[in-house]
């Protein structure tokens, strides 16, 4: 029997991971005009991300078969995906289209199932939610318009020929198993993201990004401006630890938060 | 005039009383009220139907929501409500439902909404560094943040009509290890207190817990005590790549201020730090700053909680 042969016969997943560029979350933002102005921060794949990508290896380490890592984005997005490739991904793939500009949640999983579908994924690991908007909308959306099962905010996995999750739910945390086809949105958990090795970085260096686009729907929710919250007026400030017993009395009679 | 849709917020069984925000957000937006109660026991419904300013109440009733399938909510809750905007609350069960029903319906979600004029919501971005006004035109499902809107007055008393319905559950729940102790979750909790690395060592967190108790708040911690201690698990963990919080009192002790910690808790209405060192950032966030050691001032801090509530 060749290995073809065998890897059909046992169903090997093939497995996506969604990355993501954001800002360096240790950045400051500032905001120039109606929006914010990114010129000078450090650009970074979203810290969920990479937890998402060692999910995927694992995934792959126990169960055979390829782990590719998809961004939606111009070409000034590819570092992200060099990233993940260092790390051990088998295959990086950009989907854009000059027209896009920014997509809303509706149009972005649009261009997302088209994208997934045509890579023949079963399993699509993603962040729990991106460092820029912090929506979390992507997963179970995604999840949706496959038809597919998924679970979010997981902070452990276990593999076999379903995944077994770990993630928080009101009374602790609950394991729950996840039949496949599915998509699983990854928080810092028990796994560390591997750190890229001299090796990786090399065929990081080398490897080829593929190209594909997709059809996105006209976006309905458009951004009109950015800016700055509030700024907080100045507090009352106390030395040494006596005072402790001032400030409670300020919480209940001036804050009334006691 | 469209529809608004508010589902209600189910917290251990029960109508969560945020809900009567989302009533006050709804109403910003414009248009005729629903409230959905998703239950398994209709009679949660009742406090919903005193709410001011809500037109129709519906309970929809299904096993489902007695788990945690987001595919089982969505299914379940897209068959019992009508065409409309929908309003639900930012936790993370229900961003997760929202999501799922949005794209049910083809249409986009925006989260965790902190301010509503008419179509232009606004939603903190990078964790609340920045904020990020949007215009939606036509229907979308909208998550918004607790303790923001005020909540409607009680009064009225709407009719409550129950639908069953039933849900496309995916997953399956094998076991729930329950939290060893009763103190609350930061996500969930109106006060907090948190330690970072000024702490010393994880074992001082029982100070931290000792005054957690005394006033019912949960436990909190920076990244740096996280990535720092192994004792310190990463669901206390406070900030852009933890969580992001707005409780109405947050006590940060021997935290310096970084960026990323502030991202995250920088919303909360009081916020009181203790920390030794004058110059550090958190101070410039705080309404009530105490420059010692916390060794000095959380025995103090204890006493005269103990000697106000006890």
């Amino acid at each position: 029997m060749n290995l073809i042969s065998l890897a059909l016969m046992i169903e090997m997943p093939t497995i996506v991971v969604l990355v993501k560029q954001v800002p360096d979350t240790n950045a400051k933002i500032a905001v120039q005009g109606d929006r914010v102005d990114l010129s000078s921060v450090k650009m970074e794949m979203s810290p969920y991300d990479s937890f998402a990508i060692e999910t995927a290896l694992r995934h792959k380490e126990a169960a055979g078969g390829t782990v590719t890592a998809l961004t939606i984005g111009a070409a000034g997005t590819e570092k992200i995906l060099k990233d993940a490739k260092a790390m051990g991904v088998d295959n990086i793939v950009r989907a854009w289209d000059d027209s896009w500009g920014e997509l809303d949640s509706n149009a972005l999983q649009s261009v997302l199932k088209e994208s997934i579908e045509s890579l023949g994924a079963d399993t699509v690991y993603c962040g729990k939610s991106a460092a820029d908007t912090g929506a979390g909308s992507t997963g179970p959306g995604l999840a949706e318009r496959l038809g597919w099962s998924n679970a979010s905010n997981v902070i452990g996995a276990e593999f076999s020929t379903d995944v077994t999750v770990s993630m928080p739910v009101e009374s602790g945390v609950a394991k729950i198993s996840v039949p496949l086809p599915a998509v699983i949105s990854c928080d810092k958990g028990d796994f560390k993201p591997r750190k890229a090795n001299v090796k990786g970085i090399m065929m990081a260096k080398k490897a080829q990004v593929e190209l594909m686009t997709a059809t996105a729907p006209a976006s309905s929710v458009v951004v009109s401006n950015h800016s700055m919250p509030a700024a907080k007026p100045a507090g009352k400030t106390f030395e040494g630890g006596s005072s402790a017993s001032q400030v409670v009395q300020l919480l209940r009679d001036e804050a009334n938060v006691l | 005039m469209t529809n608004m849709i508010v589902i209600a917020e189910l917290t251990k069984g029960n109508v969560n009383p945020s809900t009567a925000e989302l009533v006050s957000a709804a109403k910003a937006m414009g248009g005729d009220v629903t409230v959905v109660v998703p239950c398994t026991d209709a009679s949660i419904a009742d406090g919903v139907s005193s709410y001011d300013g809500v037109s129709k109440v519906i309970a929809v009733k299904s096993d489902v929501f007695a788990g945690n399938d987001s595919s089982g909510w969505a299914t379940a809750l897209d068959s019992a409500i009508p065409a409309g905007t929908i309003l639900c609350l930012a936790t993370a069960r229900s961003k997760d439902v929202g999501s799922r029903l949005a794209a049910r319906r083809g249409l986009s979600i925006v989260q965790d909404v902190v301010s509503i004029e008419g179509s232009n919501l606004t939603s903190p971005i990078y964790s609340g560094k920045a904020n990020q006004t949007v215009s939606v035109s036509g229907d979308a499902v909208v998550s918004v943040r607790a303790n923001v809107f005020p909540a409607v007055a009680s009064g009225s008393s709407n009719e409550v009509s129950v639908v069953d319905a039933s849900g496309d559950v995916k997953t399956a729940v094998q076991e729930v290890m329950h939290r060893a102790s009763a103190r609350l979750d930061v996500s969930e909790a109106n006060i907090i207190i948190s330690g970072g690395r000024g702490m010393g060592s994880p074992a001082n967190f029982t100070h931290l817990e000792a005054v957690a108790d005394t006033i019912g708040a949960a436990v909190g911690a920076s990244r740096a005590a996280v990535d720092t201690w192994d004792e310190i698990p990463h669901s206390m963990q406070v900030g852009q790549t933890g969580k992001t919080v707005n409780p109405n009192l947050y006590i940060a002790v021997g935290i310096s201020g970084a960026i990323q910690h502030l991202a995250g808790m920088r919303s909360s209405k009081y916020i009181v730090a203790i920390n030794k060192d004058a110059d550090a950032p958190i101070f410039q966030h705080a309404d009530y700053g105490i420059v010692a050691t916390w060794e000095e001032a959380l025995p103090v801090f204890q006493d005269a909680l103990s000697n106000l509530l006890g």
